[in-house]
C-alpha cells in the first residue's frame, strides 16, 4: 500500500467538495430531510395516541442516523468510481501506477469522510429538534458505527462490480444496493416483525445485528456484545466475498474490454 | 544492439468471435517514435490499451524495460505515461488541481515545481485556475500532454493526440513532442489518423489491418512499396482493398 497514492486519490475526490459547495450541501441535505420528516412524523403520532412513545422516538432517530452511516459509506465507494466514469477519467486512473487495494482504500476514506460529516450534522439536528443526544449513549455505539461502515464499504464494492459488468445500465443499481437489504436489516423495527422466511435472510446480514444491538443500547443502556461479535464475524465474511467479487469483476472487465468501454461511454 | 524499450510477442486479443489484435509482434527502440497506423477497428487502440494494462491479452506477451508487464505492472506504469483523445482528466477540477493530483499518483517528488514546469512547457500557465471542462480542444490536449509528461516518462503512448485540433495547434503539438523526444531520448508509440502527423513525426510506421501487421517501415519505404504518392493514398489503398503486395519483413528494418 502506497499512502502517497491513497492521499492523491482522496485529494482528487475531496477537491470536488471544496470546489463546489453545492456538493457539500447535497451531502447533508438528504439525511437532514430524512431526519426532519421521520422525527416530526413520530412526534405527530405521539400527540395523536396515548402511551409511552419516548423510546420509540429514540429508536427511530437512532435508526435514521445509523442507516445513513451505512448508506453514506456505500456511497463513498460507489460515487467515487462513478465520478471517474462520468468524467471519463477511468483510463487515466487505471493506466497510472495504482494498485486496486490503494484505489479501494481511497474510496473507503471518502466513505469515512462522508459519514463523519453526515453524523455530525444529523447528531446536532437530532439534539436541537428532538433532544436526542447521540453522545448520551457514550462510546458503546462506536463499534456498531464501525461495523456499519465496513458493511457499507462491502456494499460499495458490490455496486462498483455491477457497474464494471453492466456499465451505465447498472448505475441505478449502485444507488439501489443498500435499499435491497434495508427491509431485511430491520432498520426501523425489530426482526421478529418480519415474516419467518425474511427473518432467516435478516440474520445473515451484519446490519441486522447492528440495528438490534443499537435498540438494545437505547432500551437498556447495556452493550449487546453477542450481537456485536456476530455482526463482526459476518462482516468479515461479507468483506472477503465482496472483495473477491470486485477483483474478479475487474479482472473480467479487463479480459472483456469492459473497462475501456465504460470509460469511454 | 540495444534492447528495445517495448516489445510485444505474438500479442493477440479476441472479443468473442472478433479478433481485434492478431499476433502482433513489434519492438520500439529507445528514442524512437513508432507510428501505429490503420483504419478504424484495425486494432491500434486495443493494442495500446493492452500495453497499458487496461485490456488483458488473450495470448502473447508484453515486455517493457525488459520486464514482463503483467508481473511488474506498477513499476512499469510508474515509468511510462499516456495521453488519449478518448480519456479526459477530471473535467470538474482545475488545470492546477489535475496536475497536482496526477503528480501524486505518479510519485512525483516536487509536486508544485513539476506542475509549474509542465504548465510552462505546454504554455497553459495562464489557464491554471480554469476548470478543465471549460478548456478548448487544443487547451485540453495540452493539459493531457502535461499529465503525460508529469513523471518524466521513458516511454510514452499517444493515442491520436492531435485529433480534433486545428492544423496550427496540431503542428505546435507535433513540434513540441518531437523536441521533447530529442531532448529526453524518449520512446513514443503514436497512433493517429492524421497522415501528416505520422509522416512528420514517426521514424518508423506499422500498418495494421484487421489486427495484424501488414507492412512495417519508414514512410518512404511504405509509399514505395505500395507505389503510392502519399501515406494517405496507402491508407486508402489498404483500407479499401486490404491486399498486401509483398509485405516488408520486420527483420529487414
Amino acid at each position: 500500500m502506497n499512502i502517497r497514492v491513497i492521499l492523491g486519490l482522496v485529494q482528487r475526490y475531496s477537491l470536488l467538495f471544496v470546489r463546489n459547495p453545492v456538493r457539500g450541501f447535497e451531502l447533508v441535505f438528504w439525511p437532514a430531510m430524512e431526519l426532519l420528516v421521520w422525527g416530526f412524523l413520530t412526534m405527530f403520532i405521539q400527540k395523536q395516541t396515548t402511551g409511552d412513545f419516548a423510546l420509540f422516538i429514540r429508536f427511530l432517530i437512532g435508526a435514521t442516523i445509523f442507516w445513513d452511516v451505512l448508506f453514506r459509506a456505500q456511497m463513498g465507494v460507489a460515487i467515487s468510481f462513478l465520478e471517474d466514469m462520468w468524467t471519463r477519467n477511468l483510463l487515466n486512473l487505471f493506466a497510472a501506477p495504482i494498485r486496486l487495494r490503494e484505489y479501494l482504500a481511497a474510496t473507503a476514506c471518502m466513505g469515512l469522510l462522508r459519514v463523519t460529516v453526515v453524523v455530525v450534522v444529523m447528531s446536532l439536528l437530532a439534539l436541537g429538534l428532538y433532544a436526542f443526544n447521540l453522545f448520551d449513549l457514550e462510546w458503546s455505539l462506536v463499534p456498531f458505527f464501525a461495523l456499519l461502515m465496513v458493511f457499507g464499504f462491502s456494499l460499495g464494492m458490490i455496486s462498483i462490480s455491477l457497474i464494471l459488468r453492466w456499465g451505465q445500465a447498472a448505475e441505478s443499481l449502485a444507488w439501489a444496493v443498500p435499499f435491497m437489504i434495508q427491509p431485511f436489516s430491520a432498520v426501523f423495527y425489530s426482526v421478529d416483525t418480519l415474516p419467518k422466511v425474511m427473518q432467516h435472510v435478516a440474520w445473515c446480514l451484519p446490519s441486522t445485528y447492528v440495528f438490534e444491538g443499537m435498540r438494545e443500547i437505547v432500551r437498556t443502556g447495556a452493550m449487546d456484545w453477542n450481537s456485536l461479535w456476530i455482526a463482526a464475524g459476518i462482516n468479515i465474511g461479507f468483506l472477503f466475498i465482496s472483495g473477491a467479487i470486485f477483483y474478479w469483476m475487474f479482472s473480467n472487465a479487463r479480459k472483456l474490454g469492459l473497462l475501456t468501454k465504460i470509460a469511454t461511454q | 544492439m540495444a534492447y528495445p524499450i517495448l516489445r510485444t510477442r505474438n500479442l493477440s486479443k479476441s472479443f468473442g468471435e472478433t479478433l481485434a489484435v492478431d499476433n502482433l509482434s513489434l519492438a520500439l527502440r529507445r528514442g524512437e517514435i513508432l507510428g501505429l497506423l490503420g483504419a478504424n477497428g484495425a486494432g491500434k487502440t486495443t493494442a495500446m490499451q493492452m500495453m497499458l494494462g487496461l485490456i488483458k491479452p488473450t495470448s502473447g506477451s508484453i515486455e517493457i524495460f525488459r520486464l514482463n508487464f503483467e508481473q511488474h505492472r506498477i513499476h512499469i506504469l510508474s515509468r511510462i505515461n499516456f495521453s488519449s483523445t478518448y480519456a479526459n482528466l477530471p473535467n470538474n477540477l482545475t488545470v492546477w488541481q489535475n496536475l497536482r493530483v496526477f503528480s501524486r499518483l505518479y510519485g512525483v517528488k516536487r509536486v508544485r515545481e513539476k506542475a509549474e514546469e509542465m504548465m510552462n512547457l505546454f504554455d497553459i500557465e495562464h489557464l491554471r485556475n480554469r476548470i478543465s471542462g471549460q478548456l478548448s480542444s487544443g487547451e485540453s490536449t495540452r493539459l493531457n500532454l502535461c499529465k503525460a509528461f508529469i513523471n518524466d516518462p521513458e516511454l510514452l503512448l499517444l493515442d491520436e493526440p492531435t485529433a480534433s485540433l486545428d492544423p496550427d495547434i496540431a503542428d505546435k503539438v507535433r513540434t513540441l513532442i518531437n523536441r521533447l523526444r530529442k531532448e529526453r531520448n524518449l520512446s513514443i508509440l503514436y497512433t493517429s489518423h492524421n497522415m501528416r502527423d505520422i509522416e512528420t513525426i514517426c521514424d518508423r510506421i506499422i500498418f495494421l489491418h484487421n489486427g495484424s501487421i501488414i507492412v512495417e517501415g519508414s514512410s518512404d519505404e511504405i509509399k514505395r512499396h505500395f507505389r503510392q504518392k502519399s501515406l494517405e493514398d496507402v491508407f486508402i489503398h489498404i483500407a479499401r482493398d486490404g491486399k498486401v503486395v509483398d509485405p516488408l519483413s520486420p527483420e529487414k528494418l
